[in-house]
C-alpha cells in the first residue's frame, strides 16, 4: 500500500513537473530566464 | 543476496569526489571565459544546472535554478516560475538530495575545506537550525521577490542578492580579478557578500556541509521529494547488525537504518562505506523485499542505533 502511494506521488509529481516547465516555456520563461543568465547579475555578484 | 548493487554502491560513495569534480567541471565548462573576463552566453543558459552554481560565474554552462526563479518571479511579466518549479520537481522526483551529496558545486567547494585538518565539530545540538532553510526558501526566494516590488513592479532577488555566497565566489572574485570595470563598481554590497562567504568558508572547516545544512533554498526544495525520489538509500533488514557504524559515520546527523530517506540525507553514502555487511546500499526503484526504504516504515531503535546513545562524532 505504501509503496503504491509512493509511487503513484512520483507519477503525479513527475506528470506535474513536465505539464508546468512545458506551460513555462510556452508563456516565454525560458526567454527571461536566457536574458537574465547572459548578462551580469548585478545582485548576485554584489554590485546592487 | 545479490553482491552487484552492493558493488555499485560502494564504488559510487568511494568515486564521489570525482563524482562531484566532473559536475563541478560540467556545469562551468567555459574555463577560458575566467581569462577573458566575460560570461558564456550561449542557449545553453535556458535550462538550470541541478546544483548552486551562480550564472554570473564566467565558465557557467547553464541558469542556476535559484536565481532563475527570482528572475522570473521578480519580473514584471510572471509572478511565479511555473518552468523552474516544474524542472526542480522533475530533478527531486528523480534524484532527491541526491544532487546535493552528487552534483553540487557549491557542496563540494563545503567537502573540500573541511578536509582541512583543523578541528572538527558536530551539529548534532545545532539541528534545529536545519530549518533555517525553509524559511530562506520561502522568504527570500518566493515571497519577498515576489511582493516587494518597485513601481515597475521588479522584484529584488533577495536571496542572490543578500545570501547567497556563490555570486562573489564564482563570479564577483573572478570578474573583479580581470575587469577593472567591474572592479571599480564593487561596494558595500559587495563586502557584505564577502563577510558572508569567508564566515561560510571558516564554518565549512569546522562543521560538515554548513550552508547546505542550515541555509540552501535548493536543499530544502529537493529535501522535499527524498520521501519518493527514485534515488534513494535503501537497507537491507537480513544483513544489518545493528551495530550502529552507519548512523557514527553520517555527517547529515541522520540515522539511515531508521529515517533512510530523512530529508537531511543528501546520499553521500558514507553510511555505505561505513556498513561492515553492505546492508546499506543506494537503489533506484522499489526498493526489494526485506529492505527498508521510507519514513512510513519505523525501525525499532536498537542501543547501537539510537542516537541519543552515541557520542560525539569526531
Amino acid at each position: 500500500m505504501f509503496l503504491s502511494k509512493r509511487t503513484a506521488a512520483q507519477l503525479i509529481l513527475f506528470a506535474a513537473g513536465i505539464a508546468m516547465t512545458v506551460f513555462g516555456v510556452w508563456r516565454g520563461e525560458a526567454d527571461t530566464v536566457l536574458y537574465k543568465a547572459i548578462n551580469l547579475c548585478l545582485e548576485c555578484v554584489g554590485i546592487g | 543476496m545479490d553482491k552487484r548493487p552492493f558493488g555499485v554502491s560502494r564504488l559510487l560513495s568511494r568515486c564521489r569526489g570525482w563524482i562531484q569534480a566532473g559536475a563541478a567541471l560540467l556545469t562551468n565548462l567555459h574555463l577560458p571565459n575566467f581569462l577573458r573576463g566575460g560570461l558564456y552566453q550561449g542557449p545553453g543558459k535556458r535550462l538550470c544546472v541541478p546544483g548552486l552554481n551562480c550564472y554570473s560565474c564566467p565558465a557557467s554552462a547553464g541558469a542556476c535554478p535559484i536565481g532563475a526563479f527570482q528572475a522570473v518571479v521578480g519580473s514584471s511579466k510572471f509572478h511565479f516560475s511555473y518552468y523552474i518549479t516544474g524542472l526542480l520537481i522533475l530533478l527531486g522526483v528523480l534524484l532527491g538530495r541526491f544532487i546535493c551529496g552528487f552534483l553540487c558545486p557549491f557542496g563540494w567547494f563545503q567537502e573540500l575545506l573541511y578536509k582541512i585538518p583543523l578541528a572538527k565539530r558536530s551539529t548534532k545540538a545545532l539541528y534545529p537550525l536545519t530549518w533555517l532553510k525553509y524559511l530562506v526558501l520561502l522568504g527570500m526566494v518566493v515571497l519577498l521577490p515576489m511582493l516587494a516590488v518597485n513601481q515597475a513592479g521588479l522584484g529584488d532577488p533577495f536571496f542572490c542578492k543578500y545570501l547567497c555566497p556563490q555570486g562573489v565566489l564564482e563570479g564577483a572574485i573572478p570578474l573583479a580579478l580581470v575587469n577593472p570595470g567591474i572592479r571599480a563598481t564593487l561596494g558595500d554590497l559587495f563586502l557584505w557578500k564577502c563577510g558572508i562567504l569567508l564566515a561560510v568558508i571558516l564554518c565549512s572547516i569546522a562543521f560538515f556541509r554548513p550552508f547546505c545544512k542550515w541555509l540552501c533554498p535548493l536543499g530544502a526544495f529537493y529535501a522535499l521529494f527524498n520521501q519518493i525520489s527514485l534515488v534513494r538509500m535503501q537497507v537491507d533488514q537480513t544483513k544489518c547488525i545493528s551495530c550502529g557504524k552507519c548512523a557514527k559515520a553520517c555527517k547529515m546527523d541522520v540515522d539511515v537504518t531508521r529515517t533512510p530517506d530523512h530529508t537531511e540525507c543528501i546520499r553521500c553514502g558514507m553510511c555505505v562505506r561505513a556498513c561492515p555487511t553492505g546492508a546499506v546500499r543506494f537503489c533506484c526503484g522499489a526498493p526489494s523485499g526485506k529492505a527498508r526504504s521510507g519514513a512510513g516504515q519505523t525501525a525499532q531503535p536498537t542501543p547501537q542505533t539510537d542516537p541519543t546513545k552515541q557520542g560525539e562524532k569526531p
